[in-house]
């Protein structure tokens, strides 16, 4: 035990420093006037100091403060791009666009690299490599729709697509259009329902909590081929993590995800029994950094075990965000040997904003 | 920690998500709740027909010796709570302490649904005029030597139930011996009620698949609603206006109940006051059959003076004082939401407050460690003030002055109106009205329930629809 515990330490060290090695790293590159992008640059002509030569680790990031929401709120999104990579086609992503004008995120390549790495963690006998895939969750402008198409091609495979427009949902929600509602996602269903019957090689799926179980009202996944479920694109709990592997999917391997637009994809920790279908994600460290900090003061991280509000910081050659305060809140989880780093556990909308927000509806 | 489970087909499951219920009074945790994800209501309501098959096998006479037999294990004895067992006293402290309903009412609405029990037989016959209910057993038989057969209309009720007062589950009792199994949706206040009921109902020998009994968010309440071929809903305004359209859906909203005081009678206003005061604060005026509205032809100022003097009487006490009359507020911030909007509404001419020179102090108020608010009476001079037509959690009556011959055209949807008149033709077109939906005429509070007559809508009309049939032998 004292061995394990001590591998894991000097792991979790080694995981710091790389941490902090691509933070110099990506510092230099955001800040540099032959590489940078036009915001960070910009911005680096309001501060006293240089950040290449003041920011030598995670925590130094304080010095730039906290990344603001609205900055990422409208044009001009060109100012995201680094110059470095000036000449490569950009795609732009949206956010849920659940409270007014939605956030974009350029990209270049990085929705490939995250899933190229979320694809090492997924056992070839669950989603075996060559078969098809099933993206059944918001498309339009979603990085989720591109990120889940790459997957399947870099497995191998083909992925099938159904449209699905979250923003009418949470309309249809807002304005009480139940029945409406109900339309919609039959609507949607259908369409899934269509692909599974008629294409035999679909082993693999993508899809939201709420429409894993609309989906399994209609069809045994398992019996339709299905081997491996991959779930995420809303919050999810330990109630809906155990109902689906003990009633709704059983015998399928269930791979809860976190992924947002901003951050990229953090997996789950492997199903342990003894965690009792808790959900407890581990973020893409180091190009991506989760801390749970004090809601009432976000310089205090919160210990573990202890609920904090999610820090978000994305340090990726193609985009900077140190330090972005999310609406979401979640406890504090130990690293572990596959991920030794902290996680977050029980993730959900932050409880003061839980009656004003509609969220997770798809 | 006390646990109150999800019932699937009558068996307890204890979900990984769990809400708390506290007591208004100290803020401790009462009880968990298990919360029921909306996946998991769908995945039980494919087995409805199933779960209805276990009351068709029973007879109605066999359903309602159940409900008889119920009806005092209710009202009498210990009865399981998740692994733990729950007397009476216990129900009516838990009911009192995350409610803020006094004791004492708890104990009366506990008596209401003991009596609906008990009295099932004579509820059906209310509900059905007299059908022979063995023709719910044989599908088919007689009336007046025509063949008559009644099909159901659902596999299953869905009830999505207020925190307000426990009374109101007395509604959907009808529909055990009516051969229909219940999805329960508990308020998040007040899971006690219809869990109880639910375990007196299997004791005295209801098959348990007749009972769906899920705590749950928006989301798992939708799912009830649009997935029972029949449910009731019981909400605010903003709660059911999504739902009013929907005919699978019976909608118990804002009552806005009445006591209309016709020109025949007005002058012998005074002998009706103890009447009026019962119908505005009885139950602690929570109920939707309690009266928020006082309409008269004349002596407006004059009668609305006397209640305001009658009401202000009515104070304050802690939950378990025996002469507790009015309810405390679980979210203090609530009651007073709803003073600040009466006082800003009472900004417009046309209204004043007549309780506030009667009472000590301000209409909300603090005592034994609950936030109350006072009863209070509004002189409406102008019949299309704001609060001339309105209601809230407490008693609260706002009395109008207006011609007779305008009255059926101004008071809007009301539950209940009580019309103190004898004058035959105000009589026709009362009856005549489609806004009334309870009448009671002559001086019957509107809180009396006759057992035998349908409310908010008739269950057995809801559940089941006459079938064209006709038969010929050989």
């Amino acid at each position: 035990m004292d061995n394990l515990n001590q591998s894991l330490s000097e792991k979790a060290a080694e995981a710091r420093d790389r941490l902090d090695a691509h933070v110099r790293e990506v510092v230099q590159w955001h800040f540099s006037p032959e590489t940078g992008a036009p915001f960070w640059l910009e911005f680096a002509e309001t501060l006293d100091f240089d950040p290449r030569e003041k920011i030598g680790n995670y925590d130094d990031l304080k010095l730039l403060g906290h990344f603001q929401d609205e900055w990422l709120r409208g044009g001009p999104v060109r100012q995201w791009v680094p110059k470095g990579y000036a000449d490569r086609p950009v795609y732009v992503f949206e956010t849920g666009g659940s409270t007014g004008v939605p956030k974009t995120r350029i990209s270049i390549r990085d929705f490939q690299i995250d899933y190229e790495m979320f694809s090492e963690t997924l056992p070839d006998e669950n989603f075996p490599r060559g078969s098809d895939w099933l993206m059944l969750g918001p498309s339009g402008p979603r990085r989720l729709r591109l990120a889940v198409e790459y997957l399947a091609q870099h497995r191998g495979g083909i992925c099938f697509l159904v449209d699905l427009d979250p923003r009418w949902v949470n309309k249809l929600i807002q304005y009480g259009k139940h029945q409406e509602l109900d339309l919609y996602k039959n609507h949607v269903i259908d369409q899934a329902l269509n692909i599974l019957r008629a294409h035999d090689n679909i082993r693999c799926l993508f899809t939201t909590p709420k429409l894993l179980e609309a989906l399994s009202e209609k069809i045994s996944l398992p019996k339709a081929g299905i081997k491996g479920i991959f779930c995420g694109g809303t919050e999810m709990d330990a109630q809906f993590h155990r109902f689906a592997r003990e009633e709704l999917v059983p015998g399928v391997e269930f791979m809860p995800t976190y992924g947002n637009t901003l951050m990229g994809l953090a997996c789950c920790k492997p199903f342990d029994p003894a965690d009792n279908y808790a959900i407890i994600y581990y973020p893409p460290q180091p190009r991506a950094v989760i801390e749970l900090v004090n809601p009432d003061n976000p310089e205090e991280t919160v210990d573990y075990g202890e609920t904090g509000r999610v820090m978000l910081t994305t340090l990726t050659h193609e985009f900077f965000m140190p330090r972005f305060l999310e609406r979401d809140e979640a406890e504090r989880a130990q690293p572990i040997e596959q991920y030794p780093w902290d996680g977050v556990q029980n993730l959900r909308l932050l409880s003061e904003l839980q009656e004003s927000v509609v969220v997770g509806v798809y | 920690m006390i646990h109150i489970p999800i019932l699937r087909t009558g068996l307890s499951y204890r979900s990984l998500n769990l809400s708390h219920v506290s007591h208004i009074q100290t803020g401790e945790p009462l009880a968990v709740v298990s919360q029921a994800n909306r996946g998991l209501i769908a995945k039980d309501l494919y087995q409805a027909k199933e779960n209805k098959q276990t009351l068709e096998d029973l007879s109605v006479s066999e359903l309602l010796a159940i409900c008889k037999k119920a009806a005092n294990l209710f009202m009498e004895s210990e009865l399981p709570l998740d692994d733990t067992l729950q007397s009476p006293d216990d129900y009516i402290q838990q009911v009192s302490g995350t409610t803020g309903l006094p004791q004492s009412l708890c104990l009366k609405n506990m008596g209401k649904i003991r009596l609906v029990l008990d009295e099932m037989e004579a509820v059906l016959d209310g509900l059905t005029r007299g059908l022979d209910l063995s023709i719910m057993d044989s599908g088919w038989g007689a009336q007046n030597e025509r063949p008559l057969s009644y099909v159901p209309q659902t596999d299953t009720l869905g009830a999505v139930l207020p925190s307000n007062s426990p009374g109101v589950h007395s509604l959907w009792l009808p529909a055990i011996p009516l051969k229909t199994p219940l999805v329960l949706k508990p308020g998040s206040e007040e899971p006690w009620t219809s869990f109880r009921i639910a375990q007196a109902l299997i004791e005295a020998g209801c098959p348990p698949e007749a009972f769906g009994f899920y705590p749950t968010d928006y989301s798992g309440a939708a799912e009830i609603l649009l997935q029972c071929g029949r449910s009731l809903l019981f909400g605010g305004g903003s709660t059911v206006a999504p739902w009013q359209a929907n005919p699978n859906v019976q909608i118990h909203g804002p009552g806005r109940s009445k006591v209309i005081i016709a020109d025949d009678k007005i002058s012998r206003w005074e002998e009706y006051l103890d009447l009026t005061v019962s119908s505005i604060a009885e139950n602690g005026g929570r109920s939707c059959i309690n009266a928020s509205g006082v309409w008269v032809t004349s002596h407006g100022r004059e009668i609305a003076e006397a209640l305001a003097q009658r009401l202000a009487d009515i104070t304050p006490k802690p939950l378990d004082d025996p002469d507790a009359e009015i309810a405390a507020f679980t979210n203090p911030k609530v009651a007073e939401g709803i003073s600040g909007l009466i006082d800003n509404q009472l900004k417009v001419p046309g209204a004043t407050d007549l309780t506030a020179k009667h009472r000590d102090g301000e209409r909300v108020v603090e005592e034994a460690g609950c936030t109350f608010l006072s009863p209070s009476v509004i002189w409406c001079a102008d019949p299309e003030h704001p609060l001339a037509n309105t209601e809230f959690l407490f008693p609260f009556v706002s009395v109008v002055e207006v011609p007779q011959d305008e009255i059926l055209d101004r008071i809007g949807p009301s539950l209940v109106v009580t019309a103190i008149t004898e004058d035959e033709t105000f009589i026709h077109n009362l009856l005549g009205s489609p806004e009334v939906e309870r009448l009671n005429i002559g001086p019957i509070s509107t809180n009396q329930i006759s057992w035998d007559q349908p409310h908010e809508g008739n269950l057995f009309d809801f559940l089941y629809q006459q079938r064209a049939l006709q038969v010929s032998r050989g």
